[in-house]
């Protein structure tokens, strides 16, 4: 097994970077691969809550770069999949802790025995973000249909591309259909044609993302939610599926006017 | 500034480092690079105290850089608690190289830009004038700066910048902000196959009108008396 390293990351803050991460790692692990998720935001560590699993930490990501643990000792498994696990930042350090040959000896160390190693990023462009994307095979943009969040995108494509760790894939989350609709809100279209890099996902906005991450279960588990099968389409296309983009558009209307009628 | 003694045989130029306004410059001299990297790096180990926290100015002379060695490169100075601010190079690949990385290639940045014009006696017009050609996508964050026309052959996002002494051509989207004339040359003129730039500036007279509904089309702009004026691009007339 040689496991491919996906970073995902945005440049800016709150798009849903740990949200995607968490997601991806279990629709991927659902499957049977083996999966480890990293969380790279040293300081201000999430990950472990949005998969439930804060209160198992006793090692984290810097204590294993320091030596003071082995690195199966930081692993975390996951409660429902026992393929996945989870190596947590510190919560104490800050990003100048550990250094991106760091997260590189990291990685090459976890290769052999898994087959995908999800990093999640920190916000920003500086010594986080030189970190995560150093080991990095696949890159994952997550953006939101908005004009600030998109002008990041833009930003962060391009530090990938001269780290000549691009082209990088593009996850455009938390799209409302209806505001698209009405004009308030940044279409797909508009999104690609600016940043012009391949689209990975398309994730609606779902209340049930937010009530599900609160509970520490990442709502790619529950089958019925829009947001989760957006995400399982995300790690089919990962493994090289070729799935379609649901006419997300269309079949919304549908339902809207269903529920009108009712 | 001091000199130390080369570290092999066949160096045949010396290492240099020379204090400057802003932090340190360092001149690798001639030879292989490989060597060259090796020699910085274990003269600033041998130094660390005087190197820590510096802000260092590297001059590579004509070695060809790629991004992912200037990038290792200063990662490593990052280790040592050194920030690299700027490269020097004749090469033209290398700068390109430090300007998407987001590193200077010029010790003290050009700040005639904010302050007065120059008075225009005459445009110079010199015939030998260096143009820069970039065929990619020009993102937001990064940013093009050449004395003479700069040539783009792709689009140019929201965030980036181009600066140019003379006119800038672009073979695609103009999103970002553009300067053309920036040392006072009011013949110059900007080209775009979409005009919609968030600011643009001929020598020193800005577009007023706010970011304009894309028209279908080529347009250029240019200056007419005393004010930017943008006008489809049907007749090239330079």
């Amino acid at each position: 097994m040689a496991a491919k390293v996906i970073t995902v990351t945005s440049g800016k803050g709150g798009v849903g970077k740990t949200t995607t991460t968490a997601n991806i790692a279990v629709a991927l692990s659902m499957d049977g691969a083996k999966v480890v998720c990293l969380d790279g935001d040293i300081g201000l560590r999430n990950l472990d809550v949005v998969m439930g699993l804060e209160n198992r930490i006793v090692y984290d990501l810097v204590d294993v770069v320091e030596g003071r643990c082995r690195l199966r000792q930081a692993m975390i498994r996951d409660k429902q999949n026992s393929e996945l696990y989870l190596i947590p930042a510190a919560q104490t350090r800050d990003k100048n802790a550990i250094s991106p040959s760091d997260m590189v000896r990291l990685c090459d160390e976890l290769r052999p025995d898994f087959d995908w190693i999800l990093i999640d990023s920190p916000a920003g462009i500086e010594r986080g973000f030189r970190n995560v994307i150093a080991p990095a095979d696949i890159v994952l943009v997550v953006t939101n249909p908005e004009v600030s969040a998109v002008r990041d995108a833009d930003r962060i494509i391009g530090l990938v591309e001269s780290e000549e760790k691009g082209p990088a894939r593009l996850v455009i989350n938390r799209l409302n259909s209806s505001m698209v609709k009405r004009g308030d809100m940044l279409s797909v279209d508009d999104v690609t044609e600016l940043l012009a890099i391949s689209l990975i996902g398309i994730v609606p906005e779902d209340e049930s993302v937010i009530s599900s991450a609160n509970r520490g279960q990442p709502v790619v588990n529950d089958t019925k939610s829009r947001a989760g099968m957006a995400f399982r389409d995300i790690a089919r296309r990962l493994r090289g599926e070729d799935v379609p983009f649901p006419p997300m558009e269309v079949k919304d209307d549908f339902f809207k006017k269903l529920f009108r009628v009712n | 500034m001091f000199k130390s003694a080369p570290l092999t045989a066949e160096r045949s130029t010396e290492f240099q480092i020379k204090g400057i306004n802003d932090g340190l410059l360092v001149t690798l001299g001639e030879g292989e690079w490989s060597v060259l990297r090796e020699y910085l790096l274990h003269n600033i180990e041998e130094r660390s105290a005087f190197f820590q926290g510096a802000r260092l100015a590297l001059d590579v002379g004509d070695h060809v850089l790629k991004a992912a060695e200037l990038g290792a490169l200063r990662d490593k100075l990052g280790d040592f608690g050194i920030s690299l601010t700027a490269v020097i190079s004749s090469s033209v690949v290398t700068e390109k190289t430090a300007l998407m990385l987001g590193i200077a290639t010029q010790i003290q940045p050009v700040k005639r830009l904010a302050s007065a014009p120059k008075p225009v006696e005459e445009p110079v017009h010199v015939n030998g004038e260096t143009a820069v050609f970039l065929q990619k996508t020009m993102r937001s964050g990064t940013r093009i700066q050449n004395s003479g026309t700069v040539v783009v052959l792709g689009d140019v996002n929201p965030g980036a910048e181009i600066i140019a002494g003379g006119n800038v051509i672009i073979w695609g989207r103009l999103k970002g902000t553009v300067v053309a004339g920036c040392d006072g040359d009011e013949h110059a003129q900007v080209c775009a196959l979409e005009m919609t730039p968030m600011s643009l500036r001929i020598a020193n007279i800005s577009l007023d009108e706010k970011p304009r509904k894309s028209k279908p089309g080529p347009e250029f702009a240019s200056i007419e008396s005393g004010t930017v004026i943008i006008q489809p691009w049907k007749h090239p007339t330079y």
